[in-house]
């Protein structure tokens, strides 16, 4: 009870932080191109547009801050055992990580944010690129400790504890480096979309030309960003399939619901009825499971039932598949979304190339829904990833049974419901507050600040 | 085992180094959440009192996770065994900062005076109930647990004793000591003159209850003082009286008007009162008030040597560096805050971003 109690309280708040963490980073790093190319340029329309996402970017970063304040704890709160056998390499990217990323990030902010009129133009945009840097060694040292759930390297295993061997090891794992990009351009994406939504609705609302000018201006930047990194983000994911395919095959079986080894795989879009092998309806493309595992036409993607004999010989009797309706759907939802996304980017790309953004009202439509599409493959793409891992929490080493702490179910369960409340919360207040942001009035942006002041003190921004 | 190795002792230092760094930079904003509805008497008193600690609150909590990181990685068992004994109560803090975290974002987002009513609220509480928890975790550190093999089991009651409590008032008034104190050298006219009113009795609150939670942690057992490598119980002491007379220091210091000497030893009583903590709880990092053997001693708890090392190569590499920017942000916003001749009651947030 306790234990299911942990996993599903884990889950939330990973995940709810995640649906933050993507937008900060994609939003800090547009933000910095933004306001780059109103320095370089000496450009006001991209100074007024730096600001306005400048003011949506600030909100997100606010909720991802604090709820993962949450996450540096509840290894210790809720996976005690967990934390004392993997602390000596799982900790080390997690301290590192508050040292060089959240540090420069958080430091960083407060000087961006007050800094505006303290700092010189080219001081005051080098700080918002140091807080995009932050943002993304973030997730660089936070991706090392779970590539290293994932696929454990440089370590032995001492008195019931992961030991360190080699901590080059550690950062050089292939699982983190094809993670860490396909998360930074899934990001890239996800802060592009929001841009691109936005954009184009503000454009098509906008009271003069000067503020619709401005908007298309965001809408292509943000169609041919996202474009591209959701290209990547197909490429990378392509990338992590194949690594996956030879460090947890467990995981690509699960992915597909493949109960038995195939040669030229097929791999079915949709399922209608139990996935236990005797669909009701399905529709498959052949060969697809076989090229995204081994690149291969004919290659061999390894079932279910053979992962289990497999794994059951080398770690003894035990069920060593996950939840297989979990892990088929996200990753559908995943790449279903993402395919999504390629389409709406580039149709963005089209419309601006021929010069007909503002006529097509289905654009808008499908622009402002791509909001949501990179946020549910953030999620569903996490979701699949730790959920495929199990019945592990550390792959091979340790199962998830045995990470939990020794809490009551009761306390469990009491902190699960106060985060589900608290996170609800937050989470219709960020909406509210973001819907407000993208309505501000444009020209209100980028006024001289309150020059009344006889002597220039600290701005007041809060 | 030995108690504790050269390595593992220094990252016991550095982790009490950043907890001390953390409790005197997040205690002053600590302090200003918690005297900012005393010292203000309207809504841009309150918006002055947050924006005095706006630019540096974020880079100043990261201290706290950083110690949480740092634990994690050169003391497994410290970070397992603690968090897991102290469930509830950690729990709550983490509420508690996330409460005050997004009330610096959300608040100026409307002008509506209900809502920034609902986020001067959540400063307020989130700093409050912070300060105490946190308070109270560490006297009972410092105190011991009643620990077994799979550490404290007690639950939040068995940490909520009388000692335990009067150390978590301390606690409270030194930061709201700390706070306004910090408040009368970042704020001007009224609200200024009103901060230094209230440091005052702060101060007094802070002296008498610091002193109280130092006689009766003195008291106190303390049977892994036996363990080898221990520091003479004298030394931890002594910190603690330098710590309570550093505050006694301020408060006079706040009467005569040197705010800026006073900060100085509000700030240097924290730093003492953390060394004397550590130094108290040293070679243990969870002490055991019933049994010198049940402590979990720093060396039990530390990680293999090779983990430390890296660390210690990467801390030596960044740790000067990080000090040197965020010293640098408090030299940028070194400036008293003025209040804003015609109150600029248009849109709050428009020059932010």
């Amino acid at each position: 009870m306790a234990l299911d109690l942990a996993r599903w309280q884990f889950a939330i708040v990973t995940v709810f932080h995640f649906f933050f963490v993507p937008m900060t980073i994609g939003l800090a790093f547009l933000v910095a191109v933004m306001q780059t190319l109103a320095l370089v340029r000496k450009d006001e329309t991209w100074d007024r547009l730096t600001r306005f996402f400048g003011r949506i970017f600030l909100i997100s970063l606010a909720v991802g801050v604090v709820t993962g304040i949450v996450l540096e704890f509840e290894f210790g709160l809720n996976w005690s055992a967990f934390s004392i056998f993997v602390g000596n390499i799982f900790g080390a990217p997690l301290a590192i990580e508050g040292l060089l990323a959240f540090f420069l990030e958080s430091t960083f902010i407060g000087l961006w944010i007050f800094g505006r009129e303290r700092l010189s133009p080219r001081l005051h945009l080098a700080t918002i690129w140091l807080v995009s840097i932050g943002t993304i060694l973030s997730a660089f040292f936070i991706l090392a400790a779970n590539a290293w759930m994932q696929h454990p390297v440089g370590y032995t295993v001492e008195g019931g504890q992961a030991v360190l061997t080699n901590f080059w090891a550690v950062l050089a794992n292939s699982t983190l480096w094809a993670s860490f990009v396909h998360t930074v351009v899934a990001a890239l994406a996800t802060g592009g979309a929001l841009v691109l939504g936005i954009s184009v609705w503000r454009a098509h609302r906008a009271p003069d030309e000067l503020e619709r000018n401005a908007f298309r201006r965001a809408t292509a930047f943000a169609s041919a960003l996202v474009l591209v990194a959701v290209v990547l983000v197909a490429v990378t994911g392509d990338l992590q399939a194949r690594l996956m395919d030879i460090q947890q095959p467990m995981k690509m079986a699960a992915a597909e619901a493949l109960y038995n080894t195939q040669n030229g795989a097929s791999f079915s879009l949709l399922t209608i009825g139990n996935l236990s092998g005797q669909p009701v309806f399905q529709i498959r493309v052949p060969h697809l499971l076989s090229l995204i595992a081994d690149l291969s036409w004919n290659g061999q993607v390894v079932g279910i039932n053979q992962m289990q004999a497999t794994e059951t010989a080398k770690y003894g009797a035990g069920n060593y598949a996950p939840v297989l309706w979990l892990t088929y759907w996200s990753f559908r939802a995943m790449i279903g979304a993402g395919v999504l996304m390629i389409g709406v980017s580039a149709w963005g790309v089209w419309l601006w190339w021929r010069k007909r953004l503002a006529a097509s009202r289905w654009f808008r439509r499908a622009a402002l829904a791509g909001i949501v599409l990179p946020i549910i493959a953030n999620a569903s793409g996490w979701i699949f990833t730790e959920a495929g891992r199990q019945p592990w929490i550390v792959y091979g080493l340790m199962e998830t049974t045995k990470g939990v702490s020794t809490i009551g179910a009761g306390d469990v369960a009491l902190t699960t419901a106060a985060f589900v409340v608290v996170y609800s919360t937050l989470a219709v207040l960020a909406v509210v507050l973001v819907l407000r942001a993208a309505r501000h009035p444009f020209d209100e942006i980028g006024e001289p600040p309150d020059d009344t002041d006889p002597t220039p003190a600290p701005g007041l921004v809060y | 085992m030995a108690t504790y190795t050269g390595l593992s002792a220094l990252w016991f230092s550095l982790i009490g180094l950043l907890w001390a760094g953390y409790f005197f930079l997040e205690g002053f904003d600590f302090g200003v959440g918690m005297v900012s509805p005393l010292v203000s008497r309207d809504d841009t008193d309150r918006r002055l009192c947050m924006n005095a600690v706006g630019p540096v609150w974020d880079g100043n909590e990261v201290w706290l996770l950083v110690a949480g990181g740092a634990t994690f990685a050169a003391f497994p068992l410290w970070y397992g065994l603690l968090f897991q004994g102290a469930y509830l109560a950690l729990f709550v803090v983490l509420l508690a900062l996330i409460a005050r975290g997004v009330s610096f974002e959300f608040r100026a987002k409307f002008d509506d005076p209900r809502w920034r009513r609902v986020w001067d609220v959540a400063n307020f509480a989130g700093s409050l109930v912070a300060a105490l928890i946190w308070g109270v975790a560490f006297t009972n550190f410092v105190h011991g647990l009643p620990l077994s093999s799979a550490g404290y089991t007690g639950g939040l009651i068995g940490l909520l004793n009388p000692l335990a409590l009067v150390g978590g008032l301390a606690t409270l008034a030194v930061f709201a000591f700390h706070g306004s104190v910090f408040l009368s050298l970042k704020t001007s006219g009224g609200l200024m003159e009103r901060a230094q009113r209230v440091a005052r009795v702060a101060g007094g609150a802070a002296v008498l209850l610091l002193a109280a939670t130092v006689v009766g942690v003195a008291a106190g057992g303390r049977p892994w003082h036996t363990l080898a490598g221990a520091l003479p119980g004298g030394i931890p002491l002594v910190l603690g009286v330098i710590a309570v007379v550093e505050l006694a220091a301020a408060t006079l210091l706040v009467i005569r008007g040197r705010d800026g000497a006073a900060f100085f030893c509000t700030g240097g009583a924290i730093l003492l009162a953390m060394g004397a903590i550590f130094g108290s709880m040293w070679p243990a990092v969870l002490p055991a008030s019933n049994g010198a053997a049940l402590a979990l001693t720093v060396g039990a708890a530390a990680s293999h040597p090779y983990t430390l090392e890296v660390m210690t190569v990467v801390a030596a590499i960044f740790t000067p560096l990080v000090l040197l920017y965020q010293g640098w942000t408090y030299w940028v916003f070194r400036r008293r805050l003025q209040r804003p001749a015609a109150v600029a009651a248009q849109a709050p947030g428009a020059s932010g971003g």
